[in-house]
């Protein structure tokens, strides 16, 4: 309760500051809109936005489900053969040195306007730091376990299912928590570079349009949802346990 | 279970070619506790993860071999300081784990039965958190147990345990483990002293074998014997630092 106090408190301060910048200066709304202003612009707009943002959730809850399953399918594969690792880390490593956002036009260009290079986008974003969590908590488990394992003959496959993995779920849940921060940025640039829907599409329509107050009430929309999607991926990850 | 062999280890154990131990002779008589005693890295837990047919930090150069001449593969099971319960398992699910991790159907019936033995039939679906340290000790017992091997591997299973409870698990050990081919490593004397048919303490340059009371175990640890063996096996230790 105090938390949440604290959360209110500390907004309430920033919405009187942002306010109060606006009537000292007097800049024009076009460049800084009121939070007043903001607030009208989304009620009158509702019906868009809510719109867009149910195409945005789409590509975002999409592209986590995708990038879930196979980033942490890799991550299996890659714990389960030294080899594989050795062949596919420096590869996946390579990988994150190009920018993604850079792939955002050849991404459009291949999969179209549509939800799909969207959803690839969140997809290839969130991959990476899916893998990369669920694959260290799956070798990280202690040795002794492991000997013990070897000890009572345990097949590879058997240790994987009822030792690596369940110890490794919380380093999953680190990863999912991260990844739902990150969809929401994949999508939106997917957004950006080429689409008739979407958070994205109307923040870029309303910026070139001089309606900067609906882009403010796009752009408070995109951050509750992430915020939304963060504490509800938290709260499923929190029934992962903790080894 | 088939009837427990005596272990015999020869050899030297080195460690990036400096001699940790050896070379060595040791046997292990059959169907008996060999407990093993020597001062911190001169490699008593080396020789038990040698044994069990684990990697060592270093390079094992002899032969350990069985009195059947049957392969240790497959009949040795190992006991941690550290209980090694999963935390995600129930006490029922843990001391099953063997049989889950060869992907067989576990003997269920059974399995309660060694937890009825241990004391622990009222905590079955608790997890390995609500238990205490001896609780959870007893569970690595039976999942030691579970496992029905004529070797037993114990790795100082008993040292993080308060006196009193280190006590009964000792107890409880030599009863559930009789008949078995049992190596303890330990650091205790008294505990060597109570529970071991012999005791061997090991040096970088040999095992050395010191005498046992005439008393079968599980000794009485107050009797004037075995204070008496006890405080000259202390003093032994101690002149070999």
């Amino acid at each position: 309760m105090t938390r949440i106090c604290h959360v209110l408190g500390a907004c309430a301060f920033a919405l009187f500051l942002w306010q109060g910048i606006v009537w000292i200066t007097g800049v024009p709304s076009f460049i800084l809109p009121s939070p007043l202003r903001v607030a009208q612009a989304a009620v009158t707009n509702r019906a868009i936005i809510a719109e867009n943002t149910l195409v945005t959730a789409t590509e975002v809850i999409l592209g986590l489900i995708i990038g879930t399953v196979s980033g942490a399918t890799t991550a299996i594969q890659l714990a389960s053969s030294a080899r594989l690792h050795r062949l596919v880390i420096p590869l996946l490593v390579f990988t994150q040195a190009v920018p993604v956002f850079a792939l955002a036009p050849i991404l459009t260009l291949w999969f179209g306007y549509g939800i799909t290079s969207k959803v690839v986008m969140a997809v290839l974003i969130i991959y990476f730091p899916v893998t990369s969590a669920f694959y260290d908590g799956l070798t990280r488990v202690p040795a002794d376990v492991l000997d013990m394992a070897k000890t009572m003959r345990g097949t590879k496959r058997q240790i994987m299912r009822r030792i690596k993995i369940p110890h490794a779920l919380p380093s999953l849940g680190t990863g999912l928590k991260l990844a739902a921060v990150y969809a929401p940025i994949g999508a939106v640039i997917g957004e950006w570079v080429g689409a008739s829907k979407g958070l994205g599409y109307l923040m870029l329509l309303a910026n070139g349009r001089a309606k900067t107050d609906l882009m403010f009430a796009s752009l408070f929309t995109l951050a509750i949802m992430t915020l939304l999607l963060h504490l509800a991926v938290s709260k499923a990850t929190a029934t992962l346990g903790a080894p | 279970m088939t009837q427990a062999p005596a272990i015999h280890v020869r050899g030297t154990h080195e460690v990036d070619g400096v001699r940790q131990f050896g070379p060595l002779d040791v046997r292990m008589p059959a169907g008996k506790w060999t407990c093993i005693l020597g001062r911190s890295g001169v490699g008593k837990s080396t020789l038990l993860r040698l044994i069990a047919g684990l990697t060592t930090a270093g390079e094992f150069d002899g032969h350990i071999t069985t009195s059947d001449a049957g392969t240790l593969e497959g009949r040795v099971t190992v006991m941690a300081q550290s209980d090694l319960l999963l935390p995600w398992l129930s006490v029922l699910e843990n001391t099953v784990l063997g049989a889950r991790l060869r992907g067989e159907d576990p003997d269920m019936k059974k399995a309660q039965g060694l937890l009825d033995r241990v004391g622990l039939s009222g905590h079955l679906d608790k997890r390995p958190n609500a238990l205490s340290g001896g609780m959870r000790q007893r569970t690595a017992l039976a999942r030691t147990l579970m496992e029905d091997r004529p070797i037993a591997l114990l790795d100082e299973p008993f040292s993080a345990l308060d006196a009193s409870t280190r006590a009964d698990m000792q107890e409880l050990a030599a009863e559930v483990l009789a008949a078995k081919t049992v190596l303890l490593v330990t650091h205790d004397p008294a505990e060597a002293v109570r529970l071991g048919h012999q005791i061997t303490v090991l040096t970088p340059d040999a095992a050395q074998t010191w005498p046992t009371l005439h008393i079968p175990p599980i000794r009485d640890q107050y009797a004037p014997a075995t204070v008496g063996c006890q405080a000259g096996l202390l003093a032994h230790l101690r002149e070999m630092r």
